[in-house]
């Protein structure tokens, strides 16, 4: 498990400094330009509408969600599928030793790594803005690196026995990206028309942007959390359980 | 030196990228899935706790409706002319194959970017469908938003492939994204110029979105004079500056 582990993370070597960058000046961008640009216009039309705080602080933790589904999918799914297609790096790994299950291992561990390291580059322009202080932080890192794997370990047991790269853009456009908009990111839940509410609340996405928006704020009860978190939790476990299955087919000779 | 482009040429290259479509229509159905995603969750959610854009009177989903549809037109041309293209040079070889045969590489350029700005104007038209179907008009001049995107996608389509001959790997896309993004929020997408502080104003305003934007908000709102030339002689300058720097180094990375 560790060797795999350590060859992602060789392979990252290459090309860290890019993505630190990127995993910082996303999250700045966004919280300036939605966070701060639109936040102006919309605390001058109705101040401290939503959750009785400023628009910032109530997009910054959603954004935090989403931006960890986002890491997970696409570290997870486009990465799971390269390397277990012909020519991917799983298909030397078979050759050694390691058994399908500790590749997977190995994989979710380094995707495990990237969701902290951007979580924590998120959170840390968060605290920058002042939208968020304390030990509540923590949760709140805590709570985006469950989303990401919530997201991440389902995604590497599809994208494993994946044989065209092209469905992980058409599952990024119609499932993660209406996810993105509609869970309660940019807008509250509340505020969709009745019919739609169910929906919203069934999305994994919610209860990731719920469980870091309340801890951020520090709003959190004992009972929302267990919900938001158990569920994202459960994900988890089952992606880590289909992949086991899913590895093992694709990769055992 | 290589020769210049011709038309008919241009429009082999053209017709080679709509053969490809004719096999299936999705990628310029899926590239319309997100802009009107947007529509309606930052139009029309985000819409509902803005109300009345101050200053101008009119909803904020209409008054964000125009722009989304020029940053439409621009991630369209500009995807096909930067990844489009680099994946066919770096991935596919396409052009490895088209060398041979009688087109320049100059047409090869002139071709790629052709077919963008059609499909800038394909999804334009379909966008201000959906702007119509929604209420989103408040402005005959929205249909000024087709001829506009003729302009928005070749200053985009020239600008993504002159960017495209700079990079090295798929990786450096990144780089890409990092003056794409910040364009995207800040050229006044999402609310208007007079927010940001007097001193940063000319910072977005030399930005080739916010002209974009100006072109198309601007008319479909119903401000149409002659202060539209603006932005059309803006995005003219920079596609042709872009598209000779573009062929120039096209001619010499492939070495014809």
């Amino acid at each position: 498990m560790w060797r795999e582990f350590t060859y992602w993370l060789l392979q990252y070597k290459r090309t860290w400094r890019g993505s630190i960058v990127i995993s910082v000046a996303n999250p700045l961008l966004f919280l300036l330009g939605i966070g701060a640009g639109l936040g102006h216009l919309v605390d001058r039309h109705a101040p401290a509408q939503i959750a009785g705080v400023s628009y910032l602080a109530f997009f910054a933790p959603g954004m935090l969600a989403a931006a960890a589904m986002q890491t997970g999918f696409i570290e997870s799914a486009g990465r799971v599928a390269m390397a277990a297609g012909f020519d991917g790096s799983y298909r030397a790994a078979t050759t050694t030793p390691l058994t399908p299950a500790q590749i997977m291992a190995g994989h979710l561990l380094f995707i495990a790594f990237r969701l902290a390291t951007s979580a924590a580059a998120f959170v840390v322009v968060m605290l920058a803005f002042r939208v968020t202080h304390g030990w509540w932080t923590l949760g709140a890192l805590a709570g985006a690196l469950l989303t990401g794997l919530a997201f991440g370990a389902p995604a590497a047991a599809w994208a494993v026995g994946l044989r065209q790269t092209r469905h992980i853009n058409s599952v990024f456009r119609f499932v993660i990206m209406p996810m993105y908009l509609f869970s309660g990111t940019f807008f509250a839940v509340a505020e969709l028309p009745g019919w739609l509410r169910p929906v919203a609340y069934a999305l994994p996405l919610y209860h990731g942007a719920a469980l870091c928006r309340t801890l951020s704020l520090g709003t959190a009860t004992l009972a929302g959390t267990a919900v938001h978190a158990g569920i994202l939790l459960a994900l988890a476990v089952a992606g880590i359980a289909a992949a086991r299955v899913a590895y093992r087919r694709r990769l055992q000779p | 030196m290589t020769a210049p482009a011709t038309a008919s040429r241009t429009l082999a290259m053209v017709e080679r990228n709509f053969m490809l479509y004719r096999r299936s229509v999705t990628p310029l159905l899926s590239a319309m899935v997100e802009p009107v995603l947007y529509l309606a969750a930052i139009g029309v959610g985000v819409g509902l706790l803005v109300g009345d854009v101050p200053g101008v009177h009119v909803r904020y989903a209409a008054w964000v409706a125009p722009a989304i549809l020029a940053t439409t037109a621009m991630n369209t041309a500009f995807n096909q002319t930067s990844f489009g293209v680099f994946t066919r040079i770096r991935a596919d070889r396409t052009y490895e194959a088209i060398i041979p045969t009688p087109l320049s590489i100059v047409d090869i350029a002139y071709g790629e970017v052709v077919s963008a700005v059609v499909n800038a104007v394909l999804t334009s038209i379909g966008f201000v469908v959906v702007m119509a179907v929604t209420g989103l008009v408040t402005s005959a001049g929205v249909l000024l938003a087709v001829p506009a995107s003729v302009l928005v996608g070749f200053a985009f389509a020239a600008g993504g492939l002159a960017a495209t001959t700079f990079l090295r790997d798929f990786a450096d896309f990144q780089y890409v994204q990092l003056v794409m993004l910040p364009m995207y929020l800040f050229a006044t997408t999402f609310y208007p110029l007079w927010t940001y502080p007097a001193a940063l104003r000319p910072l977005v305003e030399i930005l080739p979105l916010y002209q974009s934007i100006q072109l198309v908000r601007e008319p479909a709102l119903g401000h149409l004079g002659w202060s539209v030339l603006v932005p059309v002689a803006y995005l003219l300058a920079f596609g042709t500056l872009a598209m000779r720097i573009a062929t120039r180094r096209m001619a010499r990375l492939m070495l014809t």
